[in-house]
């Protein structure tokens, strides 16, 4: 169809076409190399998960290419069919959802106040808060779990089980996972709010909109590319936590897949091919949330709305 | 600005003060108190912490100087580069069709835990040329294998330790092999904020530059990355901030050895390994130092931009 559309062009108007489409050839170049490049050790992961345990240790990953003999499922057999796996899943989403949801939550609430009101301090705090991103979270465990020991309430969670409260329980990780995601969050969304234009803020005002209105009504509407970000890396982070999860919960049956791996490969040795398919099965949902955020990136968001 | 009753913004901010206040700001207040005792933090010794990690005693079991020179690696070198990196995708990939798919093949190592990339990696870095991907490579170009992570001149075998030489910490090969690794998992990041804010300019503001006849390269200077700077702003910011606190992948693909510690590292081993709290705390402050310049710079851009709106 392309070729008909071209020829029914005037020849000048085809040189043009031509000279278009060649001098977009280097940007072609650039982006599939690059794309090419940051493959590569992913592929050999992939590949080196599908191998015979042996074949991996001796010889390149690309050999396996060319010699289906090597191909097997056992290491995902011996992943899969290893105790608690499963469990480790569902507690692995248990952990992540409720803690990038409250994260952008809070995270909006104060980036709104940060960017749009007027208070003593306003920068000063905001500057604090940025500072806290420094923070090494190793050095904040032990204080929080000597914290923790003094609130923590027994009991069991219906459904989702652990503690109600303190060690060992999954509102205890959801507060700290939110803590330490706050700094980046409001960082990254008070820049994303204080770019809005400020008639939009203006003129909703004049129009005896209140703060709750403007903030749900068209600062987080207009945000979503910010948030679909935001979501992604917070959920990713505390998805591959290991640390965080290992001191605070310290009951097995709570563990998320990190845990669970980890203890894997402890039990395994060093059987590189078993952490190669646990490391690929661990991938799966942050690529779909990925995939599933990535159409929120959509061009011209904001200017239909300023538009509009 | 309209008028509010004055505990309004307060409000607003009330859950991520208690939250900040409870799980950074405190166990931060904690580790200064702490820097200032000795290292089972019961009796007072002064600034000796702090002389520790400017003498640097013990450079065998741990070199401050060569974390700190490694940190400063780190934040110039592996900054710069994901962010140039990230840039040039970003306004690249959205000008062809197949972008979802090319940001994507980007984004796939930062779904990657840092267990796996450390598996990958000493793979990829594997010094027999049968097996690792770089040195096969190597090889096909005719060249002598590297131990990219190691990088001494002793004779070496697969995964085994040996003992580092005197080469000054920052330029051996093995902190760049880390810093490669560091830029292939954290480029997806950039690219994806970066991106977000390149989607947030508006059309028209592109449309009318070319109406009026700017070339590509006029827009990307006089719009795009003015449009942009923000943006630019906050991932730069969050990279140096993240290169200060670079931890997991250092520890898992060389443990600190053969002079790659960091800051981060250092500081783990000295509190949990050395059980020495005052030097680790004191390292943790002397990181928490080095964003005084950030904020510095952050002040004054708040200052410019609020006299801009």
């Amino acid at each position: 169809m392309a070729t008909q559309r071209l020829s029914a062009l005037p020849p000048g108007r085809l040189r043009n076409a031509l000279r278009k489409t060649l001098g977009r050839l280097p940007l072609h170049f650039v982006i599939l190399g690059t794309c090419l490049l940051w493959s590569i050790p992913t592929v050999a992961l992939l590949v080196s998960s599908f191998r015979d345990p042996t074949a991996i240790a001796s010889s390149g990953w690309w050999n396996a290419l060319f010699d289906p003999a090597q191909w097997t499922l056992t290491n995902y057999d011996n992943v899969l069919s290893a105790r608690g796996m499963s469990d480790a899943f569902v507690n692995s989403l248990i952990i992540s959802i409720p803690s990038t949801a409250f994260v952008i939550l809070v995270a909006a609430f104060a980036a709104y106040a940060f960017a749009w009101m007027n208070f003593p301090f306003r920068n000063p705090i905001f500057l604090i808060v940025v500072a806290l991103l420094v923070v090494p979270l190793q050095m904040t465990l032990i204080p929080i779990l000597r914290l923790y020991s003094e609130v923590t309430i027994e009991g069991s969670i219906p459904i989702i089980g652990g503690n109600v409260f303190g060690i060992g329980s999954y509102p205890g990780l959801w507060l700290a996972h939110t803590a330490y995601g706050l700094p980046f969050a409001i960082f990254l969304l008070r820049n994303f709010f204080g770019a809005l234009p400020r008639d939009l803020f203006e003129s909703a005002h004049l129009d005896g909109a209140s703060d709750l209105t403007v903030f749900f009504k068209i600062v987080l509407p207009l945000s979503i590319p910010a948030i679909a970000a935001l979501a992604i890396f917070q959920f990713l982070w505390v998805w591959q936590d290991l640390l965080v999860a290992l001191v605070l919960l310290g009951d097995p049956n709570l563990a998320p897949m990190t845990l669970q791996i980890t203890n894997l490969v402890n039990s395994f040795g060093s059987n590189y091919q078993v952490l190669t398919a646990a490391a690929f099965l661990s991938m799966i949902v942050p690529l779909l949330i990925f995939f599933a955020l990535q159409r929120y990136f959509v061009q011209g968001i904001l200017a239909g709305s300023v538009k509009g | 600005m309209i008028g509010r009753a004055w505990w309004i913004p307060w409000l607003w901010l009330a859950p991520t003060l208690a939250l900040l206040g409870v799980f950074l700001v405190y166990p931060s207040v904690d580790t200064i108190r702490r820097s200032f005792l000795d290292a089972r933090s019961q009796e007072f010794v002064g600034l000796d912490n702090y002389e520790f990690i400017v003498d640097n005693p013990t450079p065998l079991a741990a070199d401050t100087h060569a974390a700190l020179l490694n940190n400063m690696l780190w934040l110039t070198v592996f900054t710069a580069v994901c962010v140039g990196l990230g840039l040039v995708m970003a306004v690249m990939t959205a000008r062809v069709r197949y972008e979802a798919a090319a940001k994507a093949a980007i984004f796939v190592p930062m779904a990657i835990s840092f267990v796996a990339v450390s598996v990958i990696w000493r793979f990829m870095y594997e010094i027999d040329a049968d097996v690792g991907t770089v040195n096969a490579i190597f090889s096909e170009l005719g060249k002598d294998p590297v131990a990219w992570l190691i990088n001494t001149d002793a004779p070496q075998k697969p995964f085994v330790d040996v003992p580092p030489n005197d080469a000054p910490a920052p330029f051996q090969v093995n902190n760049f092999a880390l810093i490669a690794v560091g830029v292939w998992n954290w480029t997806g990041f950039t690219l994806v904020i970066l991106s977000a804010g390149l989607k947030s300019i508006p059309d028209d503001v592109m449309e009318a530059a070319r109406v009026d006849g700017a070339g590509e390269w006029q827009i990307f200077r006089r719009i795009t990355l003015p449009m942009m700077s923000p943006t630019i702003v906050v991932v730069t910011t969050t990279l140096v901030i993240q290169t200060l606190k670079t931890f997991d992948l250092v520890w898992v693909m060389t443990g600190g050895r053969f002079k790659t510690d960091v800051v981060a590292t250092l500081f783990f081993k000295e509190a949990f390994l050395f059980r020495d709290f005052g030097v680790g705390a004191a390292l943790a402050v002397v990181l928490m130092l080095f964003v005084v310049p950030i904020m510095l710079i952050s002040i004054r851009r708040f200052q410019m931009q609020e006299e801009i709106r």
